[in-house]
This record gives C-alpha cells, structure tokens and sequence, in this order.
C-alpha cells in the first residue's frame, strides 16, 4: 500500500521535476531570443556605419577632407565633391524648418486650446495622415501640381517684387523654373509639418493644468498663457520636436528628387535647380558607373548618415529630458 | 483710467490676432492634405481601370497597366513584413518583459528611435553593400531585406509601448498560478497588448509599402512579369518614380493611377491602425 502511493509521488515528482526543467529551458530560449533581437537592432546600426565606412573609403582616401569643400562634380573626368549636395540639404533642411516650425506650434495651439473637443481628434489624424503619404506621393504631386502653379504665380511675382532690392534680388533671381531650392523646402515644410505638430501638442498635454489655470486666474489671455507659461515650459519638448523634424527633412529623398532640378551647383538665387544629397545617390547611383563614382556617392550617404545621427541623438536627447520630467 | 482700458483693449487683440494664426495654421494644414488627396484623386481616377490590375507595364507611348509593379510590392512588402515583424516583437518584448530596467533596453531604445527617423536611402545604401554588392545583380529578395530593416524599428517601438502598458497585476496573477515567465508572456502580456502590436504592424506595411528609395538599388525595376526572388523586381512606387518623370503621357497617367493606389492603401492602413488603437483608449 505505501510502496505503491511512494511509487506514485515518486513518478509524480519526477515529471513535475521534468516539466519544471522543461520551463525552465524553454523560458531560458525565449529569453535568449528576445535579447537576441534586441542586441540585433544594435547590430544593424554598427552594420550600417561600418557597410557606409568601408563603401566611401576608396573616394575618401583619394579626394581627402577636400571632398567636403569641393563643388565640382564630374563624372566624365573622375572628379567629384560634396559641396553643393551638402549646402543643398542643409539650406532646403533650414528654409522647411522655418515654415514648417511657425506653423506646426499654431496648430497645437489651434488644438490644445481653441478646438472644440469633438473636433480635436478628427483634425488631430488628418495632420497627422500627411505624415502617413509616402513620399513619392508628394514628389508626383510637387513637380505636376505644384511646381507649375509656383512658376506661372507666386515666383514671377516675388521676382518682380524683389527686383529693385539689393540682396533680396539675388536671393530670389529668375528665370523662374518652378522647380528648384525653395520648391524643394516648401514640399519638405509639409512633409515635416506633422511631425513638429504631434510632438508640440503631446508635449503641451504635459504641461500641469494648475499652471495653465493660475496664469488664467490673474486674467491672462490665452495667447498670453501660451506665450508665457506652456511654451516656456516645454521648450525642450518642442525643440526636440523640431529637431526631430529636421532630421526627417535632411534625409528625405523621393519628393526632393521631383522638385529640386538636380543641377551640381551652388547658386545664390533660391529659385534656381539645386542638389541634396539624398536626391544626388537617388538619381544616380544606379548609373553610376566605376567604383570611384559609386564610392564618392556612398561617401556622400557617410556625411548624410553622420549629419542625421547627430541631429536625431540630439533630439531624442531632448525629449528624454521631458520625458523625466514629466515622469518625476 | 483710459490707458487701463487701451491696456485691456491692446492685450485682447493682440490675443484675437495670435488665436486667428492658431486657425489660419490649422486650415492650413487641412487644406494641405485636401490639395494632395485632391489632385490625386482627379488625376489618378481618370486612368483607373481593369487593364491597370490585369496588364504588364507597358513600353514607352503603349497603353498598359501595373500588373508586375503591384504583384512585386505585395510580394517584397510580405517578406519584408514576415521577416521584420517577429524579431522586432522579440526585441520589443525583451525591453518590455526581460529587460526593462537593463542598461542594453536603455541603449537599444535609444538607438531603435534613431534607425525610426534615420532615412531610408542610407538602409538602401547599406542593403546594397551587404548584399547586392556581394551577389553581383539587383533582386527582390535584397528589396525585401531593405524593407525588413525598415519594418523592425517601428515594431519594436509599438511592442515596447504597448507590453509597458499591460498592469503588472496581470503579471503577477499569472505568476501566482505558477506559469513560468513565457508563459505568462505569451498567454498573459501579448493577449492584452495585441490590438497594439497588430496596430504596429499595420503602421509598418503603411511605411513600407510606400518606400521608394530603399528599393532604388535593391529591387531595382522590371519591366515585365518576374515572380524570381534572385532577380530584379518591378514594385509601385519604383514604377511611379520612373514613369512620372518620363515624358511620355500613358506612363504619367499609369504614375498618377498608381499613385493613387498607394495613397489609398496607406491611408486606410493607418486609419484601421489608428481606430484600433482608438478603441482601446475608450475602454
């Protein structure tokens, strides 16, 4: 009787004991494959830089730190630098920036404070679908919608405008192409635009309601209130927003690409065809022919990679800091 | 007195001007996403038809459809999908469950948030040193790669987000009941935090299945049918990046056609994403 129930716990126990250590190592694996995963995504940006280091080493090691100050790009005689690529991101980058950031704080403004409540979450999704548009939607759409209405209204205007202005009459020189630098960042403008505006209104929902509501109890207005409480205190949400942006428009290709004419120089009129680098290796790198070429516009993804990385650091760097604040 | 009230007066318009900004830049915004939907739809409806679903891409100056282009966007945004999502629902769920108060979960989201807005020609970049370069031609299956390391960033970040959200209590209760950590994982955290993983990866086929640049020199282009992983392939917006700066008239107007197609498919994919998650905040 009692050597059989013995027997019983005994066999009980020992399938316990293997289910147990079965758990135990089926747990373990998921685990290991869960860090796996995770340390993968690290893998995939060391792979990147170091795939874009050894790429762009057989242009770098050849044209030096010049590549970086040398406009001239040509394919014919072998001679290429970043130059123009580079002052073409970063002044259609800037110019968007400009637009997009004025704009974007209106909005969450407009929905933070002014909107009615059943509106705000309907208007909220449709600014934020822009983001959702693919890029080359909004390429097809600037170069056969928006280009043309810009070459035949707005620049022959501004052109006219701005003729007798010293200065102002370079920066906005004809012939008007529709096409060109300021196209370029106007289209960037809206394509950032959700971004910077997602960001400033969760960022303005952080903002205590007691503080709002005290600045409103000594008769502020809303503006005022805006002003000078719920900007002030999210200033580093916002900027981090906006560099988040910034980051998005440096590296946009497909919509640059349509509008900004392609052209290897640099010119000091903003209505006149440029280059960015993103828009440079789109359009060429499968023509690319000689591995000079195909390393020089690998060397120019290095610099585009190494410009966005600093930016996005920085701006996620920015956000963290509002995230703890708000966590604390 | 008098200059109380000019006071008064000079604050509550400077506050009308700036409230009618706040508008003037939401209509803005709105009248944005209306002039785009807008054009699209004029310009893209007119040259929808079944040749566009049931035809090759055509030669230059015939009429044709999109047949190929649609077939090799599905297929690369499938693979794509199907190897991007499991490993990013792992390392979302380490950072999540295993992981959530280690130094490597810091680092990870840290650099995961970076590859999120990092541009997608540079992962088309590496792609095509990793294995485009190595294999010696263009083919769908390094297009797929391409896509797939666009896919795990915005999958890790919704997994991590949604698994934070799971109470702990649910965790505990599992674990009371004697269900080692997998398991509480698997039938416990994932069961609740799906309609927000789902949402993650309806965001990521919305990215992805507009993605041109990635696959510029991955995929390639074809112009007729190739069901060949190991070969070139056609996709949409390859298509439409071709064809709309072309000159010829039958292939800006299959662009547009296209163009629209994409549009469409995205939009409804992150309005189904958004109201999934939306439900879950009523609740």
């Amino acid at each position: 009787m009692t050597a059989v129930s013995d027997a019983a716990t005994s066999s009980a126990l020992r399938t316990r004991e293997a289910t147990v250590r079965r758990f135990a190592f089926t747990d373990m694996a998921f685990r290991t494959a869960t860090r796996l995963s995770a340390i993968l995504v690290l893998v995939l940006l060391g792979g990147v830089a170091i795939s874009l280091v050894t790429g762009s080493w057989e242009a770098l090691s050849k044209f030096g730190f010049s590549f970086l100050t040398t406009e001239s790009w040509n394919p014919v005689t072998e001679n290429f630098g970043a130059l123009a690529p580079i002052y073409g991101t970063i002044v259609t980058s800037a110019i968007a920036i400009l637009i997009a950031v004025p704009i974007g704080i209106g909005i969450a403004v407009f929905l933070t404070e002014l909107c009615p409540r059943p509106l705000r979450r309907p208007i909220g999704i449709a600014v934020e679908l822009l983001a959702g548009i693919p890029s080359i939607i909004y390429g097809i759409w600037g170069l056969f919608v928006f280009a043309p209405f810009l070459q035949t209204t707005i620049q022959p205007f501004v052109i006219w405008l701005f003729k007798g202005i010293p200065g102002l009459n370079s920066l906005f020189a004809g012939p008007p192409y529709g096409i060109g630098l300021l196209t370029s960042s106007m289209i960037l403008a809206i394509m950032v635009l959700p971004f910077i505006t997602s960001i400033t209104k969760d960022v303005f929902d952080t903002v205590p309601a007691v503080l709002k509501e005290s600045a409103y109890g000594i008769g502020c207005t809303t503006w005022e209130v805006t002003r000078r409480v719920t900007i002030p205190y999210t200033r580093v949400g916002i900027m981090g927003g906006v560099m988040l942006g910034l980051g998005r428009a440096l590296g946009e290709t497909m919509a640059v690409t349509f509008v900004i004419g392609n052209a290897h120089r640099i010119s000091a009129s903003l209505f006149a065809p440029g280059t960015t680098i993103s828009a440079t290796i789109a359009n060429e790198f499968t023509e690319a022919d000689g591995d000079l070429y195909t390393s020089s516009l690998v060397s120019l993804g290095l610099i585009l990679f190494i410009i966005t990385f600093i930016i996005l650091a920085l701006a996620r760097y920015m956000l963290l800091r509002i995230d703890s604040r708000t966590g604390a | 007195m008098s200059t109380a009230a000019s006071l008064h007066q000079n604050r509550k318009r400077k506050n009308a001007v700036m409230m009618t900004l706040c508008v003037v830049a939401a209509g803005i915004g709105l009248a944005w996403l209306a002039l785009i939907l807008g054009a699209l739809l004029y310009k893209g409806l007119s040259g929808v038809n079944l040749a566009v679903f049931t035809e090759m891409t055509p030669p230059p100056g015939d009429a044709g459809g999109l047949l190929n282009a649609i077939y090799g966007s599905i297929v690369m945004t499938i693979i794509g999908i199907v190897v991007g999502t499991p490993i990013g629902v792992l390392a979302g769920t380490y950072m999540a469950e295993y992981g959530r108060f280690s130094k490597l979960t810091t680092v990870v989201r840290f650099i995961n948030d970076i590859l999120l807005s990092a541009p997608s020609i540079i992962i088309g970049l590496f792609v095509y040193e990793l294995m485009v370069r190595p294999m010696g031609h263009f083919s769908a299956i390094a297009g797929a790669v391409a896509l797939s390391i666009l896919v795990i960033p915005v999958v890790v970040r919704t997994t991590e987000d949604m698994l934070n959200l799971v109470p702990n209590a649910l965790r505990e209760a599992g674990a009371a009941i004697g269900a080692p950590r997998w398991v509480v994982i698997r039938s416990v955290a994932y069961r609740a935090a799906l309609s927000g993983i789902v949402t993650g990866i309806l965001l990521a086929i919305a990215r992805i299945s507009g993605e041109t640049a990635p696959l510029l020199f991955t995929a390639l282009n074809n112009q007729f049918w190739s069901s060949n992983l190991n070969a070139p392939m056609a996709s949409l917006p390859v298509t439409i990046f071709q064809f709309a700066l072309s000159p010829y008239e039958e292939w800006q107007q299959l662009a547009w056609t296209g163009a629209l197609i994409i549009t469409l498919t995205v939009l409804g994919l992150s309005i189904i994403a958004r109201s999934l998650t939306g439900r879950r905040e009523d609740r």
